[in-house]
């Protein structure tokens, strides 16, 4: 029996660790700020998730006990993960970074010049 | 809802001095006891009977957890492509939702589910403007995600 839990546990830290290096690939491989933000801020929440559920895994069928830590940890990565993604891409928005010359549409310029002409009016 | 659950906490200690004991267990028993309660009399409230809501959320969350996986693996799929040719861009999506947290909680689901990035609000809280990995076309994204999370969060706060 503690094979087949040995198994488990280690098949979701794995992938957990394989999604995070394919995220990282993904940082150096995409052309611009946003695409790279959905690559590393993303993608690693399922990682991160996949290890600390290989963790929790571990502490109930070793130790015996349920972690109530790492749910938190969880918790509070579904809670942070977000808002940051969200800032960083609304901050270089707003700074002034031009999307990859690959982009096909760009409906946030399109409306923001309606506002502007609208006001000048 | 709030009022519901407050009762039915109610009616769940109110079974536990009945019975005079105090563990979870009677709480447990008192609390599923006060539920059926609430709903004998579930027409009699002015809202409909909470548990549907509740129901609504594990929903929201295992329909979350589904469009998760299955985003990751398809950005996982882009990254690995040998030759990256990914077509990003920014669409807007209007959205039909009314209240600040509805809008927050949809924002953050898009923004958690990978190759979906809110960038953002418009002032009217009407246009989330949101940043694609890979855009086929602009309606087909913008009817996947009202059709799942926004519907979801409706059935959630209606």
């Amino acid at each position: 029996m503690t094979e087949i839990y040995e198994v488990i546990i280690g098949l979701f830290i794995i992938i957990g660790a394989l999604i995070s290096i394919v995220a990282t690939i993904g940082a150096i491989r995409f052309p611009d700020v946003y695409t790279r933000n959905h690559a590393i801020s993303k993608s690693t929440t399922l990682g991160v998730l996949m290890i600390l559920l290989g963790a929790l895994f571990y502490f109930m069928f070793f130790e015996g006990q349920f972690n109530s830590r790492i749910v938190l940890t969880m918790l509070f990565i579904f809670m942070t993960a977000p808002v940051s993604g969200h800032l960083i891409g609304r901050a270089a928005y707003n700074s002034g970074v031009k999307l990859a010359q690959q982009s096909v549409t760009d409906e946030l310029a399109r409306d923001r010049k309606k506002v502007k002409q609208s006001k000048s009016i | 809802m709030a009022f519901q659950m407050l009762l039915n906490f109610f009616l769940a200690f109110l079974w536990m001095f009945f019975k005079t004991s105090f563990t979870p267990a009677a709480f447990v028993v008192g609390y599923f006891w006060g539920l059926v309660i609430l709903f004998i009399f579930r027409s009699y409230f002015p809202y409909r009977f909470y548990l549907h809501r509740v129901w609504a959320v594990i929903k929201l969350f295992f329909l979350f957890i589904k469009e998760l996986v299955l985003s990751n693996i398809t950005v996982l799929k882009l990254v690995l492509k040998p030759k990256v040719n990914i077509k990003p861009g920014i669409f807007a999506l209007p959205t039909d939702l009314q209240k600040d947290w509805e809008i927050m909680l949809l924002g953050n689901l898009i923004t958690l589910t990978p190759g979906t990035l809110t960038v953002d609000v418009s002032d009217d809280n009407k246009v989330l403007y949101i940043h694609a990995v890979h855009i086929d076309d602009v309606k087909d994204s913008v009817d996947s995600i009202k059709n799942t999370f926004e519907k979801a969060i409706m059935e959630v706060s209606r």
